[in-house]
């Protein structure tokens, strides 16, 4: 199997998805409306997948996204009502809102600081920060969600025809694409996850850059909550309970790997709109949710075995010594 | 005891891998309790013919009979069994196990309790096993602990506690300072002594002069040669495996060296270097002796700011520079090609282009934005000027040989243009025809004026290209020789003296 097939693989899955899909539910699926609403669904999860997709490929991880996207939405909110009172609207939403981006933001530098001056693995930093912001953003208001009824821009807002927070997640994806693709901080995140020490012996400034990989990671985690915020009219803190499985998943099955210096943007745009399609599928066909938990578990690890399994075929016929 | 007298005997086989014959009917005999030097270039088909013989592989055609047996070896389980027992470059122990522990591993002998082992018994077992062979190791060493000599002991203890008959080394010395491989030559002859055969990979052809009892010459997939040591010489050894003869094997170096270019003084570091103090003139190649540990590689690491100083200074073209990192070095001219190139030279699943550009991305005008047509031609142009074989500058660097991987990384410190290149083993590993080119590239950039230090474990190599040699010891330098007016006897004494004592 070649390099190209492979990478086509989640891509034929997921048309294969929308095809059967089509088939079943040929009215209720195959709509503008349905697609619509899968791709303003998936929004979410797909801009903290970008950023995910750099730190794995940075042979990283981060636990702490969902907690983070939590806690950014309640210090956005929380701003939102210390200047507008009760029922913010304007300005005081827009300054919540540049507030929240940069309490993520803020987030994702204080785990790139920890991984990288206490020289601690990812998996243990960014499982502590899981749970501290996870709790923080309980004790803002005492488990409670902050309510700001006017916050709706961010979900309900249309340019184009197309809904706002499709458009921020496009823009994301097309940037990513072109930081990881173009620039030095791009190329440096496949070479410190390809092997960290060969980087650093090449002049790359690992410490820095990592950190910046796992800054810009709670910055797109900010965003996400803004728009997370405005989607409930609230700020929640239990919002994204075990996203960061959902969005690892995601990453996994567009085809990076956990080990470092592999992965695209393209391939988890593609693993999030699968999950997402599946999903949507599921409750179409009247699956109910706990058995999509079992699909989305076979699914991963079928990707991932595939994958392997490609792999291992292309390196027993590749080299001969 | 008197068994027939071939072990081993390989006929007419063959292998291919898509378009490419890796081996194209060989045949390898090896006699019972001789040692059989395995030799060809890179590329030649070694592994893929040992890859047969350990059952990882399987042959287009051919057989292999053991000890007169027809076998067909289609796991390495069967080649186990079959008494075949590889001995890798890269060791393959449990480092956390002890040495009994090690030697035993997936065959404990069982305890008297169930699912525990009889602990006692392995351990007077490895010491019965290591005493009589006259190996010196603890058998309740931790691995971890032990030296890179000791392991290979472990590794043979192991593959002997299997009943192992043929045992197949695959360049065991290239991790072994000059005192741990003599110490490797004399087990090698204790385990011809007792009747097993050994094959030998290396690509040292003069150690394996005075070791090997035959010789096969792979060469392009074929057997281009097999026969008795005693008739071969190492140019004869050399003509086989290129095809050709390899006269100036070292360049001849011009004597057109210039004033001081890099001024090193009174360097110490965090990692047990002393006092260094230094020059290398433009256009000169001074070589760095000195045993493993001697602290040759912590002298690069410091120069290139890797290991934080202690004390010192260094300064190239009269100016003192500050360097506390390797980005630091790379931006004031200082190249340093490492001795692992797994470990710290390349990103193995990356493109070749990638790996050449790693450091130079801001040097080659790409500072913001990366162009890659623009750096797979420039990629391209460097590459055909030291001859890379490779599917072009997007192929993965795995998917090269180890003398190409090697020039991937010379590419790299080429397109950077230093004044200053530290060389560290950039010989290590690869073949004859390669290491040529490599000493001729050597040449080159002294031509060029760069001041080059290269660290060698190899004398005569440095003998060969050298235009003055530093000896270290302990730390500390030693010496400072020309080789023109010593020996290689002399620089060993200056490196081990104390050693000695």
């Amino acid at each position: 199997m070649s390099k190209f097939v492979r990478q086509l693989l989640p891509f034929g899955s997921l048309m294969l998805i929308i095809c059967i899909l089509s088939a079943l539910r040929p009215d209720t699926f195959l709509t503008a409306d349905n697609f619509l609403n899968v791709l303003r669904r998936s929004s979410v999860n797909g801009i903290i997948a970008v950023g995910m997709t750099a730190v794995i490929i940075s042979a990283g991880i981060d636990l702490s996204v969902g907690s983070m996207m939590a806690l950014s939405g309640m210090v956005g909110a929380w701003v939102m009502i210390v200047i507008g009172g009760t029922n913010p609207e304007g300005a005081a939403l827009v300054v919540g809102t540049i507030v929240g981006i940069v309490t993520g933001l803020a987030c994702g530098c204080l785990n790139g600081v920890l991984i990288t001056k206490l020289k601690l693995p990812p998996f243990i930093v960014t499982l502590g920060t899981m749970s501290s912001f996870r709790g923080i953003s309980y004790v803002m208001n005492a488990g409670k969600p902050y309510n700001i009824p006017h916050y709706k821009y961010l979900n309900e807002g249309v340019v184009l025809g197309l809904p706002i927070s499709v458009l921020i997640f496009a823009a994301i994806i097309v940037l990513a694409g072109l930081v990881l693709k173009y620039t030095r901080l791009g190329r440096y995140t496949y070479a410190i996850g390809s092997n960290r020490e060969a980087a650093f012996h090449a002049g790359v400034n690992v410490d820095s850059y990592l950190t910046r990989i796992y800054a810009l990671t709670g910055l797109v985690v900010g965003i996400a909550a803004m728009i997370t915020t405005s989607r409930a009219v609230s700020a929640q803190p239990t919002a994204g309970v075990t996203l960061e499985l959902d969005i690892i998943a995601a990453v996994v099955i567009g085809g990076a790997s956990l080990s470092g210096g592999r992965g695209t943007i393209i391939g988890t745009l593609i693993g999030t709109l699968l999950i997402s399609f599946l999903r949507n599928g599921c409750t179409l066909l009247d699956i109910s949710t706990n058995v999509q938990l079992i699909v989305i578990g076979a699914i991963i690890i079928a990707a991932v075995a595939v994958d392997q399994l490609a792999r291992s075929k292309a390196a027993a016929g590749g080299q001969t010594e | 005891m008197s068994g027939p007298e071939i072990a081993l005997c390989m006929k007419g086989i063959s292998k291919h891998f898509g378009p490419v014959h890796a081996l194209s009917d060989v045949s390898f005999t090896v006699r019972r309790g001789t040692v059989h030097a395995l030799v060809g270039e890179n590329g030649a088909g070694k592994s893929t013919l040992m890859k047969i013989l350990a059952g990882v592989y399987q042959p287009d055609t051919g057989s292999i009979e053991i000890d007169g047996k027809p076998r067909t070896l289609s796991r390495p389980a069967e080649a186990l069994a079959a008494g075949i027992s590889m001995i890798y470059q890269e060791l393959d122990l449990a480092e956390h196990l002890t040495v009994a522990e090690n030697v035993f591993l997936g065959m404990e002998p069982p305890g008297r309790l169930l699912f525990t082992m009889d602990q006692n018994r392995m351990i007077a077992q490895t010491a019965e096993l290591s005493q009589r062979l006259n190996f010196k190791i603890e058998p309740t060493a931790v691995v971890e602990e032990l030296a890179t000599g000791d392991c290979q002991i472990v590794e043979i203890l192991k593959a002997l506690m299997r009943n192992a008959s043929i045992i197949v080394m695959d360049e065991p010395t290239s991790s072994l300072s000059e005192s741990e491989a003599a110490m490797l030559f004399k087990l090698v002859k204790a385990l011809r002594a007792q009747g097993i055969s050994v094959v030998y990979i290396s690509h040292r052809l003069e150690e394996i002069v005075g070791l090997a009892d035959d010789v096969s010459v792979l060469r392009d997939g074929r057997m281009v040669h097999s026969g008795p040591m005693a008739k071969l010489d190492i140019p004869g050894i050399v003509h086989h495996m290129v095809g050709r003869e390899l006269t100036d094997f070292f360049p001849t170096r011009s004597v057109d060296i210039g004033d001081a270019r890099v001024k090193v003084s009174d360097l110490s570091s965090e990692n047990g270097i002393k006092d260094i103090s230094f020059e290398i003139r433009e256009g000169e190649i001074v070589g760095m002796a000195g045993l493993v540990g001697a602290g040759r590689t912590q002298v690069a690491r410091a120069l290139f700011g890797v290991d934080k100083k202690t004390s010192g200074a260094i300064a190239l073209d009269g100016r003192r520079l500050a360097i506390n990192s390797p980005t630091d070095a790379i931006a004031n001219h200082i190249a340093f090609l490492t001795e692992d190139r797994k470990r710290t030279g390349l990103c193995l699943e990356l493109p070749c282009s990638w790996n050449v550009t790693l450091p130079n991305l801001v040097a080659i005008g790409m500072k913001n934005v990366i162009r890659p047509g623009r750096e797979g031609k420039i990629v391209t142009n460097i590459a055909e000027r030291i001859s890379i074989k490779w599917l072009g500058p997007q192929a993965p660097v795995d998917s090269l040989s180890g003398g190409n991987q090697q020039k991937v990384l010379i590419a790299r410190w080429l397109l950077a243009e230093s004044r200053f290149m530290i060389f560290d083993e950039p010989t290590r590993g690869i073949d004859v025809g390669a290491k040529k080119e490599v000493y001729g590239l050597l040449n080159e950039l002294a031509d060029e004026g760069k001041a080059i230090l290269f660290i060698s474990s190899e004398l005569p190599e440095l003998f060969g290209i050298a235009d003055r040699i530093l000896v270290m010891r302990r730390g500390r330098l030693v010496g400072d020789v020309n080789p023109k007016h010593t020996t290689q006897e002399d620089v060993m004494h200056l490196a081990a003296v104390e050693a000695a004592l």
